[in-house]
């Protein structure tokens, strides 16, 4: 298949690269843009390691074709803590709620939104919120208790 | 006290929570996987599998494949076996071990679903598979051993017709008087257990990258492994290369657990392709490829029984084991590990005299199954503590008290067990009756109790477990096998007076990296801030074992201990030197020289390197400052370490629908010294809920026809946050005294009692309707199946 | 894994899509939200020659109340649906409904239509559509048309879709006044297709039970109303319903799968006791 020019606003920088139409979102991310940032676990929108920000909110990078993303804005885990993430990332290393790492971008972005929808979630609704990422090293304990922090704190602000 | 042991100094790190130095860059997309990497002229790799379990391979035909566009090469078999040597997973010390030849393409036959047949070498991964798909394979299907039982069978067609029947390994063991204890016994309580076939589904797949310098026959392997000295070795034997021109770098690993530590077709062939076509060849096993050639889990089927005197006291275990392990026994490590395991530790934390187990390894068309976090314990936990929760039943006793009552005495430590392990000193009783303060058993009870009369089954599950952890070369080494048991730690003052320290331990995300910088930086008398770890590239660290058996803090520990305090005596010399005052007055503390006595700060350590490394014409000639320190260690004590911990589970059945509810989990466990309490406490929540999936969802589910049916993210149910409970973790301690650490290691006692606590659970739950679960996982048919809501077809 | 070659066409207008109907036939795709597309095409189970991406289409995401019905587009977002007052007011089923499909990242993008025409047995919006008695507005290049729900899914992952005709909206009723929506389904996970599922939409007056729908998803090939049940309980007093009768309608009416882990009789029984929650919800709801 003839490859065709795209071009995508990815964290405010447009990336153009010429790409087959079958080229995945979260791939163009990661060998066209060289954000290595979004993960891919899956390829078949389980996992949730490749979420990312499209237009304000949470997709799977792997369910998306690039070509589809032509003017919308991609938000990657390299633009996180320019936004209102930095506290979850600095909480998310305090509970050490990560240990590989493999999962915390897509976990972050996730529970970025969770805390733009609810910003007083209960801890279950976190557990729910985020079941849809799956982490296979922290038991999702620390990771809960970084986003209640989290909102505990913004609350107290 | 020696002004060393660590554990009293003022700016001492040990049992402190220090954040990972590793885990900002990680929240802020600064990893560095494998598949991150992107070198020069790199193809990909992808594989025609089979999807046939066992046949025979007729005829490939490439010609479509290698035409297409973008396809630099397509291989089988034949166009590899100059560049690669079979392998045979058997070790001498596991006596009567037998296995087959392994290549890394089909030679001729398959064995296994997924079995890799030929290989594609493109320009990307999408034209790779565009090209697998255009490969035709003539295959004649054979009948495939998918039952372990059947493969037994005098009459059962030996899958390997060289190896003359199906039984990989056999073990026996028989000690003690056990047909007497039996015999004599006031009660005897038996089961049948099955335990489910499960996978690792590390989040990052198995992935290399594969670089070959034709120009110095060198190899460099950018790997997710837990082992990369192993790793070196393998590739360059059966590459036929020199190993010392073998590199293996590990950055970071998306988790592990056993699964990357085995070696596999597609990766071997992917080392091959590079050293064939002299060019980079990544490999990034996607999640379908994973399920099918991802290293399975456990399978067993176990009978067993348990033997009770009038005083309640248990005097015998007598177990039968079997495991079905795939056509395969895997290489270098065996898959005859994990029923040695079984039998070396069912029963651990009791003082029964008798003894009796029979364990065998069968071979079937299968996935390879081999060792995965927990290796052996999860089966040996669940067979001891479902018995002895029917022995405490029987007996008419809570089993907390039974447990109490039956642990091996505080004061009869060492102890040989009956199957021969050794424990140096087990705090069963503490961890018990801590667990118990914890959960508040007695108030659960009551609230168990209380809910049962309004028609609310809620079931509490004790556990008390072993877990082995730093091993000796009694593991591996002695059978031959190239896996250290040893490692070693390296550190360099630098002239910043900063340190880097290199180990040989490997960082899978359970913070290695951490608890050593924490060890080293306490035995110096550093900051942490100032001491940067590297691990995993070959080219660097000190020659070991990596990461598995729980050993990285135990083993990797000690000797940053070692190597930290020998830098600070070499440092302390040349200070003395220097400060024209004597070594043993003076002391290092957070990154400057002192007066030992009064603290009084004399010189910081970026002084004596700047001196050292600038100005060595301002020292004596004959001083040599050696500021570079390398230490190893090996726990030759006893075969093993033993760590212990108790677990409790608290569960509610809906005995409508038969869905488990997890309220709460509670561990107390003792892995000796603590290093980083939160690290602990997150390896143990981690474990547990490794161990929490396959009692409740992960199994993968084969077709008479030896087919994987769940082969995806989608059907293969891992545990998610919605469903797992909180988990409350606390400690007892007991250093070993095997190093001066004390620190026996954590990795793996939570996925050893997960599964048991939640089937002791699940029955004290069940307890009013007199039914008996023991085929994991727990699923909502088996329960209401077992209440009689639903009849059911019959269980396999 | 990555998918097979394919072509791709952003489509501004129906007629665009359309267009690529002729062109290419049954070898042309709708993406829409993608959330079962793509898994399918990544593992390569579906190989179109050309993806016709409706997503930009405008007028097809927008919830409207249009006197008894509130119209909904084909192209709304899970998400959007869920969060909207105009469905919170007039059909709670379907915020009722949504929280138990998939997970946010994927509510966010799957729309109701790709789930509709979908018609996977074990989603929940198809057995919505059925409870809710749903219209269907269809167009294609010849017209509009519109087709009942309960003739809509016809089959395992089938639908009365004729090649070239496009869902572009469904018609919900609104809710009446003293109506009860229902929806429960036993998943073994958060977010996870159900074992068995409920949709029910109730009428209720003088304490009798006037007309009920009950929809069933992962009881079938497909979603399935069950009109023995509905024949069972309607016109009984309010919690005065034979559990043999129900047990015997579901018999009658189901046909669940079974699978390797959960057997049709277990999903049967399952259905029974959605149907005793649902009864015993809509009794105390209707007392209120």
């Amino acid at each position: 298949m003839m490859k065709r020019l795209v071009t995508l606003s990815i964290n405010g920088e447009e990336v153009s690269a010429a790409v087959e139409p079958r080229m995945t979102l979260a791939d163009f991310i990661r060998s066209e843009a060289r954000l290595t940032g979004t993960h891919v676990g899956c390829e078949h929108g389980v996992c949730g390691a490749c979420t990312v920000r499209v237009d304000g909110r949470t997709a799977r990078g792997c369910l998306l074709f690039a070509i589809q993303c032509e003017g919308s804005e991609i938000e990657t885990i390299e633009n996180f803590g320019d936004g209102k993430g930095a506290d979850l990332q600095q909480a998310f290393v305090e509970h050490n709620a990560l240990q590989c790492g493999f999962c915390t971008p897509g976990m972050l972005i996730a529970a970025d939104e969770l805390l733009r929808d609810d910003p007083s979630p209960t801890r279950q609704a976190v557990r729910e919120y985020l079941s849809g990422n799956y982490c296979r090293c922290t038991g999702y304990q620390a990771i809960v208790d970084a986003v209640m922090d989290v909102a505990e704190r913004r609350r107290r602000k | 006290m020696t002004d060393l042991s660590g554990l009293d100094r003022p700016n001492s790190y040990i049992g402190r929570s220090v954040e990972r130095p590793n885990a900002a860059r990680l929240t802020r997309g600064r990893g560095r996987f494998v598949d991150d990497i992107d070198l020069p002229r790199m193809l990909h790799v992808a594989f025609a599998r089979s999807p046939y379990a066992h046949a025979l391979v007729k005829s490939v035909d490439t010609a479509g494949a290698a035409a297409l566009a973008g396809v630099i090469r397509v291989v089988t078999m034949s166009d590899l076996a100059e560049y690669c040597t079979p392998w045979v997973g058997v070790l001498d010390h596991l006596k009567g071990i037998k296995s087959a030849s392994q290549w890394p393409l089909a030679n001729g036959k398959v064995f296994s679903q997924g079995e890799p047949v030929a290989a594609v070498v493109a320009a990307s991964r999408a034209i790779a598979e565009d090209a697998v798909e255009r490969i035709a394979i003539d295959y004649e299907a054979l009948d495939p051993q998918v039952d372990p039982k059947a493969s037994l069978a005098p009459d059962a067609l030996p899958i390997h017709a060289e190896l003359g029947d199906n039984l990989c390994f056999e073990r026996k063991i028989d000690t003690g008087d056990v047909d007497e204890a039996f015999s004599t016994a006031a009660h005897v309580v038996e089961a049948e257990m099955r335990f489910n076939r499960h996978t690792g589904v590390t989040l990052e797949p198995r992935s290399i990258i594969c670089d070959f310098d034709a120009s110095q026959r060198a190899l460099t392997l950018y790997m997710s492994v837990q082992c990369p000295h192993m790793s070196k070795n393998l590739f360059a034997r059966h590459l036929n290369l020199d190993e010392n021109n073998v590199r293996v770098i590990c950055g970071d690993v998306g988790g592990s657990f056993g699964i990357k530590i085995h070696t596999y077709a597609d990766e071997m062939t992917a080392a091959a392709l590079a050293v064939m076509l002299e060019r980079p060849v990544k490999f990034v096993a996607d999640r379908l490829e994973s399920f099918i050639t991802d290293i399975h889990a456990r399978d067993h089927e176990a009978k067993a029984r348990l033997a009770v005197d009038g005083d309640g006291r248990i005097t015998a275990f007598d177990l039968d084991d079997l495991t079905g392990i795939g056509p395969f026994s895997v290489y270098p490590r065996t898959s005859g590990i994990e029923v040695n395991q079984v039998l070396n530790l069912t029963g651990g934390p009791y003082a029964h005299g008798a003894y009796r187990a029979h364990g065998r390894v069968v071979f079937q068309n299968k996935n390879n199954m081999c060792q995965y976090r927990g290796v052996g314990h999860p089966i040996a936990v669940a067979i001891a503590e479902h018995l002895v929760d029917k022995a405490a039943k029987v007996t008419g006793q809570d089993p907390a008290e039974f447990r109490r009552r039956n642990f091996i005495a505080d004061d009869a430590y060492p102890y040989t067990s009956p199957s021969g392990a050794i424990y140096e000193r087990q705090s069963h009783r503490e961890c018990l009756d801590k667990l118990l303060e914890k959960c508040a058993y007695d108030d659960l009870r009551a609230e168990q109790s209380a809910l049962r009369r309004k028609g609310v089954y809620r079931g509490i599950g004790l556990v008390s477990l072993v877990e082995v952890t730093n091993p000796s070369p009694a593991f591996y080494g002695v059978g031959g096998a190239r896996i250290a048991s040893q490692d070693g730690c390296t550190l360099r003052l630098d002239p910043t007076g900063g340190v880097t320290c290199l180990t040989g331990v490997t960082e899978q995300g359970q913070g290695t990296e951490t608890i050593i910088a924490q060890v080293a930086a306490t035995a110096i008398g550093i900051n942490m801030a100032n001491i940067r770890v590297i691990t995993g590239d070959t080219e660097t660290v000190p020659y070991g074992g990596g990461t598995w058996a729980s050993r990285a803090a135990g083993i990797g520990g000690e000797a940053a201990l070692r190597a930290g305090k020998a830098l600070k005596q070499n440092i302390l010399s040349v200070a003395a030197t220097i400060l024209q005052d004597r070594a043993e007055n003076l002391d290092i503390r957070d990154g400057v020289i002192v007066t030992a006595v009064d603290r009084t700060e004399r010189m910081p350590l970026s002084e004596l390197g700047r001196i050292v490394y600038f100005r060595g014409d301002t020292l004596p000639k004959d001083l040599a400052p050696e500021l570079v320190v390398t230490r190893h260690y090996t726990q030759n004590t006893y075969p093993f370490c033993f760590t212990n911990a108790a677990h409790a589970c608290y569960l509610e059945v809906d005995t409508d629908t038969g869905m488990i509810r997890l309220l709460g989990y509670w561990v107390v466990e003792d892995c000796g010294t603590v290093i980083n309490p939160k690290l602990v406490a997150e390896q143990t929540r981690g474990g547990v809920v490794q161990g929490l999936g396959p009692a409740l969802f992960e199994e993968c589910i084969y077709s008479p026809e030896g087919q994987l049916m769940n082969g995806s993210l989608a059907d293969y149910l891992v545990p998610m946050a919605g469903e797992m409970p909180d988990i409350v973790v606390d400690h007892v301690v007991t250093p070993t005294q095997t190093s001066e650490l004390g620190a026996k290691g954590v990795g793996e006692a939570g996925t050893a009692g997960a599964p048991a606590a939640v089937m002791n659970a699940l029955n004290d739950a069940l307890g009013p309707f007199d039914v008996e679960l023991t085929d994991m996982p727990f699923t909502p048919e088996k329960i209401l199946r077992a209440l009689g809501r639903v009849s059911g077809r019959d269980q396999k | 894994m990555k998918p097979r070659t394919f072509d791709y066409l952003r489509a501004k207008t129906l007629a665009d899509v359309f267009a690529v109907f002729e062109a290419h036939g049954d070898e042309a795709l709708i993406l829409a939200g993608g959330q079962s597309v793509v898994p399918a095409l990544n593992m390569r189970l579906s190989e179109p020659a050309i993806l016709v991406d409706i997503n930009r289409i405008p007028e097809l995401d927008r919830i409207e109340l249009q006197g008894g019905v509130v119209r909904i587009g084909a192209l709304c977002r899970h998400e959007t649906v869920r969060r909207s007052d105009v469905i919170a007011g007039h059909v709670p089923l379907l915020v009722q409904a949504l929280a138990h499909v998939a997970h946010p990242a994927i509510r966010n993008r799957g729309t109701l239509g790709g789930s509709l025409c979908n018609a996977d047995p074990a989603a929940e919006l198809p057995a919505c559509a059925l409870a809710l008695g749903t219209t269907m507005v269809v167009e294609s290049a010849s017209g509009s048309r519109r087709i009942p729900a309960s003739d809509f899914f016809i089959g395992f992952y089938e639908t009365s879709l004729e090649p070239g005709e496009v869902l572009v909206a469904m018609e919900v009723p609104v809710a009446g006044n003293g109506e009860i929506h229902f929806f429960d389904e036993i998943a073994r996970r958060q977010g996870d297709f159900a074992l068995a599922g409920l949709a029910a939409v109730a009428k209720c007056d003088g304490g009798r039970l006037v007309s009920v729908r009950f929809a069933f998803h992962s009881c079938g090939d497909r979603s399935l109303l069950s009109p023995q049940l509905s024949a069972v309980v309607e016109g009984m007093p309010n919690g005065a319903v034979d559990g043999a009768a129900i047990d015997a309608a579901l018999k009658g009416d189901l046909d669940p799968p079974d699978d390797a882990v959960t057997s049709s009789e277990t999903r049967l029984h399952l259905a029974g006791v959605l149907v005793r929650r649902a009864l015993a919800h809509i009794n105390s709801e209707a007392d209120t």
